[in-house]
């Protein structure tokens, strides 16, 4: 598989999507066939070891459509998005290059769209990114150049019109498949679909959600998701997750941003015998319900330090098995 | 000041209303501020624009002011400086991700705009704040961009009669000029 980037002779060739196709990647042609589609969430490594990198999306790569890169997610340091992406896209797999604002400007960000592409990378994620003060470096500067609705327009411009910012032109302009995050679960509530709109309007393809555990919230949600008719223009993939304890829930309720975890979720967990298994069980019963949700086009897996469990939460889950295309 | 800013945001449609006034005013002073010249007048409007925006958004002077499309709601006091907002953050009653003591501007703006006549452009996709712009005035650059606008829309009357006889203009430019013409020069038939 590594032969296109090596091989002198094709060095410099660029593979043109086909037809109908913004980047042809397996998650857009996952998509676009009317499939359910999952994605999954890579641990990146604190290494410099590629061996690192592979491992961690050993347990992920059969069971996605692609794999997401996090791009220093809660400010912490890893191995950059980009660097785990050109290693996966030579071993084959689909991934989904993550931006966030937070720690470049647009000069970095638009050097790195064209970057990413040339290194095989067809999915694109367009993040604001959460704020330095909760990463392991608070002090570091913050940013924010663009955020991420603006982050979307540029890289659209750049696909679709050649020109960087500046309307200087791109001779090879980057085919990627572009994607957005939207959190359904946290105020404004009755704004977030409208926000959501914005997004398809600058530029958004696919949509990953944060965690989804509140499904009344995450359904009256997709209602006005529908009533706007933005269920035909964009393919929304909801973000679920395993969580190993009611502690961990806990912790994560109050410290990572974003995170909405409604109480029966927690005593569930804590009434458990094996609060790992239950939460292995909610999030199942999650994708089977989310599945069945009109206008949701697949579901995105973060199981956060419990990479391990993913496959087989998708196997039996049954998500994948079968599936006549979502009707959306 | 803080809860002046939200009282802003509250009473989004009556400031709505004073701004819509004011940019005219602000538009019809073109020719003054033009003689005058741009350049001259910027320090002391900055200063004056920077005293009474403060005083009642928190303005941060980044030079682009989007208020109107933003429920009055200052985007530059979002600690992450989003110009199509909320983040993915806001905490539980709507404060900010980063500072929790705070309302999330977003969740203000939002909040603002729908009490807006004009509050459906909060939907519209706002580009990138330009930095080189900071610290100058935003109130001259959008009357100076009205203005253009509108000396555009007179110049177009003269550039379709260029094109509609573009070989006599190649020979003889003066039959269809292109430039614009100073007042001394036009006889608008009301003058003796």
């Amino acid at each position: 598989m590594s032969a296109p980037y090596t091989d002198p002779d094709t060095i410099h060739s660029y593979e043109e999507p086909p037809e109908g196709f913004v980047a042809g990647s397996k998650l857009e042609r996952t998509l676009r066939a009317g499939h359910f589609a999952v994605t999954a969430e890579l641990n990146p490594p604190d290494s410099a070891d590629p061996a690192d990198v592979f491992a961690a999306a050993e347990p992920l790569a059969d069971v996605s459509d692609a794999i997401n890169a996090t791009d220093a997610s809660g400010a912490n340091c890893h191995m950059s998005s980009i660097g785990i992406c050109a290693l996966l896209t030579r071993a084959g797999h689909g991934t989904v290059y993550q931006i966030s604002c937070r720690d470049r400007n647009r000069i970095a960000i638009q050097g790195d769209v064209l970057g990413a592409p040339a290194m095989g990378v067809k999915n694109v994620l367009c993040l604001t990114g959460d704020g330095v003060g909760v990463g392991d470096q608070p002090g570091a500067k913050p940013v924010f150049d663009l955020d991420s609705v603006s982050l979307l327009r540029m890289i659209r411009t750049m696909r679709d019109d050649g020109m960087f910012l500046s309307g200087r032109r791109i001779t090879r302009p980057p085919r990627l498949f572009l994607g957005a995050a939207e959190n359904p679960c946290i105020e404004p509530y009755e704004w977030r679909p409208d926000r959501l709109a914005k997004k398809v309007e600058a530029g958004a393809e696919f949509i990953q959600t944060n965690y989804i555990y509140d499904l009344p919230r995450f359904e009256a949600f997709m209602a006005r998701v529908r009533d706007l008719g933005l269920h035909e223009r964009v393919f929304i993939l909801a973000g679920v997750g395993p969580l190993a304890s009611p502690r961990a829930a806990r912790w994560m309720r109050a410290n990572v941003p974003g995170i909405h975890i409604p109480d029966p979720v927690i005593d569930r967990l804590e009434k458990a015998d094996k609060p790992g298994e239950e939460g292995t069980r909610i999030c199942i019963e999650l994708m089977q319900r989310i599945r069945d949700i009109r206008g949701v086009a697949g579901v995105h897996v973060m199981a956060y330090r419990r990479e391990h469990l993913v496959s087989e939460i998708v196997q039996r889950s049954g998500v994948r098995a079968q599936a006549p295309p979502v009707s959306r | 000041m803080y809860r002046i800013r939200l009282f802003a945001v509250r009473h989004a449609r009556g400031f709505e209303w004073i701004y819509t006034r004011f940019e005219a005013v602000m538009v019809a002073l073109d020719p003054v501020f033009s003689r005058l010249g741009y350049n001259r007048v910027e320090r002391p409007v900055a200063v004056v624009e920077r005293a009474l925006k403060g005083l009642l958004f928190d303005c941060r002077m980044c030079g682009q002011c989007v208020l109107s499309s933003t429920g009055m709601s200052c985007p530059m006091n979002c600690p992450k400086q989003l110009r199509n907002g909320p983040c993915g953050g806001v905490r539980d009653g709507g404060f900010c991700e980063v500072r929790p003591a705070m309302r999330c501007v977003w969740v203000e703006g939002w909040d603002g705009a729908s009490r807006m006549r004009g509050g459906d452009r909060i939907r519209e996709v706002l580009p990138p704040v330009d930095r080189s712009l900071e610290g100058s005035s935003a109130w001259l650059r959008a009357s100076r961009e009205k203005a253009t606008a509108l000396r555009a829309a007179r110049d177009a009357a003269r550039t379709s009669m260029a094109e509609a006889f573009a070989e006599a203009r190649d020979i003889e430019p003066a039959s269809a000029p292109l430039a614009e013409e100073p007042s001394s020069a036009v006889n608008r038939g009301d003058q003796p």
